[in-house]
């Protein structure tokens, strides 16, 4: 066992794991975040998609001992403080997702677009972006729409 | 996953005395390593996490020789100005990799060391000559599309996965190696070792030994340099084919080249019959080809990925025509 301390959506965490564990588990299990999801566990579907330090990595190849003394922000920290409260509402306005389960990951990786993109960003732009992201319902054509409203709204406010 | 010791290493040389002893792992970014431990591929039962080591991730031009920190990360390195101006080709085999989030986390020490794709390997239950040394390869008479056209043999037809080392092969590249013996430089095309020749083996690298920086001579051939990436989609896969070609050019005249290819061989693999075919022409779409076509004369293919011998030499004639455009 180990013991690590970090800073889960600016609340300091101290706890006892042991190494094994990677970070989205951690994240789910240990501090009942579950919006963090878990779908191929190899790295491929973005589902895990979590910032830590500030960039967006897959919580399924981070352990959460390597996360010791690092910043991590999830879906429920971005959703809370309103970070991402004009995405959300696109994605729901253009019907961007039917059962969800690939949301959390996509819109924090929209949200990463949107943070670094130039204004004048192109819908190829975003998807390249998001192509690490799998939907398997919803089709792309939808989010696109919702990421490509979001920075259309974000950059005449 | 099985357990195992985890220490996070606080300097270079505890990490390189850790990583001498047995059944040890050094982690730089994980996203290979936490993958290979989950699926029972890799027999550590230590690991040594150096991700946080000061020092090992600066990217300087230190007089001829661009210095690449071997703890560097992927998606910084993509974004450098210097670099996307004057070496074009390293930067695009950076951004064609992966994912964002992969970029993010993973370094260009540990991109290097990736292990194959090779689904017989990955799966952990076929006959793999390089998890279970003489168990035999599965691939030889199973599914084959993806394995590789060089450097493969009847014990193992895996093809080498990186696009980064891939586009280091057509630089004059060395890697720095340290352990606690002292430090050593070794070319590129020594640090490897081709699959078909020994599976179970994949770089010279011994336990103890840190790569600590990627080292490229800075030549003006960079910046008329590309690295076209062909996959079965546009974003988000391994290559299919793909090449690195640098030139120096007298006006449309190539007067040197540097050729490498990518998805298709056992190791990052020069080209040199590419090379010898554009030096001295005028450069122009039929001598692409030719160089294309030069490039795998001597390809051996297996059942069901013969047509990566054409899509091959037409992604070496791409980019030898994309390199002239740059500049
Ligand atoms: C879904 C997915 C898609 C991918 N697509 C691509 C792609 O298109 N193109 C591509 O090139 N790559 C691709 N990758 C691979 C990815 O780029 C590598 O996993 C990554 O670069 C490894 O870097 P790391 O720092 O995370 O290495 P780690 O996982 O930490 O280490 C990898 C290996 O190298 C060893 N190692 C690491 N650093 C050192 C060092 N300094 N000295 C000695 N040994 C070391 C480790 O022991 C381990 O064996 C993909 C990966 C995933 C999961
Ligand atoms: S669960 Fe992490 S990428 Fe799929
Ligand atoms: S909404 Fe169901 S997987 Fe994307």
């Amino acid at each position: 066992m180990t013991s690590i301390t970090l800073t889960v959506n600016g609340e300091p965490i101290t706890a006892t794991i042991p190494p094994r564990l990677h970070l989205a588990d951690f994240l789910r299990d240990h501090l009942g975040l579950t919006g963090t999801h878990l779908g191929c566990e190899h790295g491929v579907c973005g589902a895990c998609t979590v910032r830590l330090d500030g960039a967006i990595v897959r919580g399924c190849l981070v352990l959460a001992v390597q996360a010791d003394c690092c910043t991590v922000e999830t879906i429920e920290g971005l959703s809370d403080s309103g970070e991402v409260a004009d995405l959300q509402h696109a994605f729901a306005a253009r019907n961007a997702l039917q059962c969800g389960y690939c949301t959390p990951g996509m819109v924090m990786t929209a949200q990463d677009f949107l943070l670094h993109a130039p204004a004048d960003a192109s819908r190829a732009a975003i998807r390249e972006h998001l192509s690490g992201n799998y939907c398997r319902c919803t089709g792309y054509e939808a989010i696109v729409d919702a990421v490509e409203t979001t920075l259309n709204a974000r950059r005449t406010s | 996953m099985r357990p195992f010791l985890y220490s996070r290493a606080t300097s270079l040389e505890q990490a390189m005395s850790e990583a001498a002893q047995s059944h040890a792992a050094i982690m730089a970014g994980g996203t290979t390593l936490v993958d290979l431990m989950r699926g029972d591929l890799t027999g550590a039962e230590h690991v040594i996490d150096i991700g946080h080591l000061p020092g090992l991730a600066k990217v300087e031009l230190d007089g001829p020789v661009l210095r690449f920190g071997a703890l560097a990360r992927m998606a910084d390195v993509a974004e450098l100005p210097f670099l996307k101006q004057n070496y074009p080709a390293l930067v695009e085999s950076l951004q064609l990799a992966a994912s964002q989030q992969i970029r993010n986390a993973a370094t260009l020490g540990g991109n290097l060391l990736q292990r194959t794709r090779c689904v017989y390997f990955r799966d952990g239950v076929s006959d793999c000559n390089k998890r279970v040394p003489g168990s035999g390869c599965t691939a030889l008479d199973g599914e084959d599309r993806e394995m590789a056209l060089f450097g493969a043999s009847d014990r193992c037809v895996a093809t080498y996965p990186g696009d980064w080392g891939t586009a280091l092969a057509a630089f004059d590249t060395s890697i720095e190696i340290s352990s606690a013996a002292g430090t050593k430089t070794v070319k590129f095309a020594d640090f490897h070792v081709a699959y078909g020749d020994d599976p179970a083996r994949e770089s010279i690298l011994q336990p103890g030994e840190i790569v600590t920086a990627i080292l490229v001579q800075a030549t003006p051939a960079g910046r008329h340099s590309t690295y076209v990436k062909v996959r079965d989609r546009q974003s988000y896969a391994y290559a299919v084919t793909s090449a690195a070609v640098a030139l120096e050019l007298d006006g449309d005249r190539v007067t040197a080249a540097r050729v490498s290819l990518g998805g298709v061989a056992s190791k990052p693999w020069r080209a040199p019959a590419a090379e010898a075919a554009l030096v001295g022409q005028v450069l122009n779409q039929a001598v692409a080809l030719e160089a294309g076509r030069a490039a795998f004369a001597d390809a051996k293919a297996l059942r069901h990925n013969g047509f990566k011998i054409d899509l091959g030499a037409r992604t070496v004639a791409r980019a030898a025509m994309v390199a002239k455009g740059k500049h």
